[in-house]
């Protein structure tokens, strides 16, 4: 290992705005993007069981 | 021969396709999170210091990988489209839609970390040099696709339109590839060739392809996950996906 302690871990040689930026803009979208996935399964997921609600409460009607 | 045909044309319904993916994305996960921390060891506490760039290569560990996929996942989509195009199967127009938005963010990801490479490395943020720009431009054709593909209400007819965007724009990909070699450009030429010994540090090569291997998990898994939504969106009114969503 090269890093003689963790400050010069962190200061990358000079780069740690650049080597940083990177990593953390890679971390930060592909942290967001499996979330806004999820989200909209359980968007799409919660209309349905409404939908599904809606059409018992119907049929409930229709049979009284 | 005729079995194995059926049995893959099996998943080409929503129906079926719907719970396998649901089976499968924890296992890309997993594999995701492994490369993953695998990579990132290596990236950081493995592969030596470069010697005339320092400590500022090691964007490359991320920067690769990004461009790859984002090449890689362009292919991926034209095919599906293509296949969707040809055989009108409907989950082919599906994972198209969920590939998109996954390959721009690779694209994005490329050119940020590109830029963020250049900028200490070339003394600019940015240059108009082929491969740059030949990036670009793949990522306006992902855009390019989602929006296509959202503006047109009939998701079939949607399918089809983005499917001929998609397959026009296969020309980019061979473009930036080669775009190295083709003109004299700033960037430089691959340090990875299939007929020579990589010009690089063997560990610095293990790091970028765990890493490559883990962003290609990460696109699979986030693509079958935003699939699994496009498919109950788009069968929303078939009585299968209203017993599916108990």
């Amino acid at each position: 290992m090269q890093w003689n302690s963790v400050g010069e871990f962190f200061a990358m040689g000079g780069y740690a705005l650049y080597v940083w930026g990177s990593f953390g803009a890679c971390a930060v979208l592909m942290i967001a993007e499996p979330f806004l996935a999820r989200r909209r399964l359980s968007e799409v997921r919660k209309i349905l069981a409404r939908e599904r609600l809606a059409d018992e409460l119907d049929l409930q009607q229709k049979n009284q | 021969m005729r079995q194995s045909i059926v049995h893959w044309f099996k998943f080409a319904s929503p129906q079926s396709f719907y719970p396998l993916a649901g089976r499968m994305i924890p296992w890309f996960w997993a594999a995701a999170a492994i490369f993953g921390v695998a990579g990132l060891w290596i990236s950081f506490f493995v592969a030596p210091t470069d010697a005339q760039q320092g400590e500022g290569y090691r964007i490359i560990f991320v920067h690769v990988p990004a461009s790859w996929m984002s090449m890689f996942i362009y292919l991926v989509m034209a095919f599906w489209a293509g296949l969707g195009l040809a055989l009108n199967t409907r989950v082919s127009g599906m994972m198209a839609q969920a590939l998109a938005p996954t390959g721009a963010l690779m694209a994005a990801l490329s050119l940020l970390t590109g830029a963020l490479w250049g900028k200490p490395m070339w003394g600019a943020w940015w240059v108009w040099d082929a491969r740059l720009t030949s990036e670009l431009i793949l990522f306006f054709l992902y855009l390019g696709f989602m929006a296509l593909q959202a503006a047109i209400d009939d998701p079939r007819r949607a399918d089809k339109a983005g499917a001929i965007l998609a397959l026009v724009g296969v020309v980019n990909i061979p473009i930036i590839y080669f775009s190295v070699k083709w003109w004299n450009t700033l960037h430089q030429g691959s340090t990875i060739n299939l007929n020579k010994a990589p010009s690089m540090a063997q560990t610095m090569l293990w790091g970028m392809l765990l890493m490559a291997l883990a962003f290609w998990m990460y696109s699979i898994a986030v693509a079958l996950m935003r699939v699994r939504a496009i498919i109950l969106e788009r069968e929303r009114h078939t009585e299968w996906v209203k017993h599916a969503v108990e």
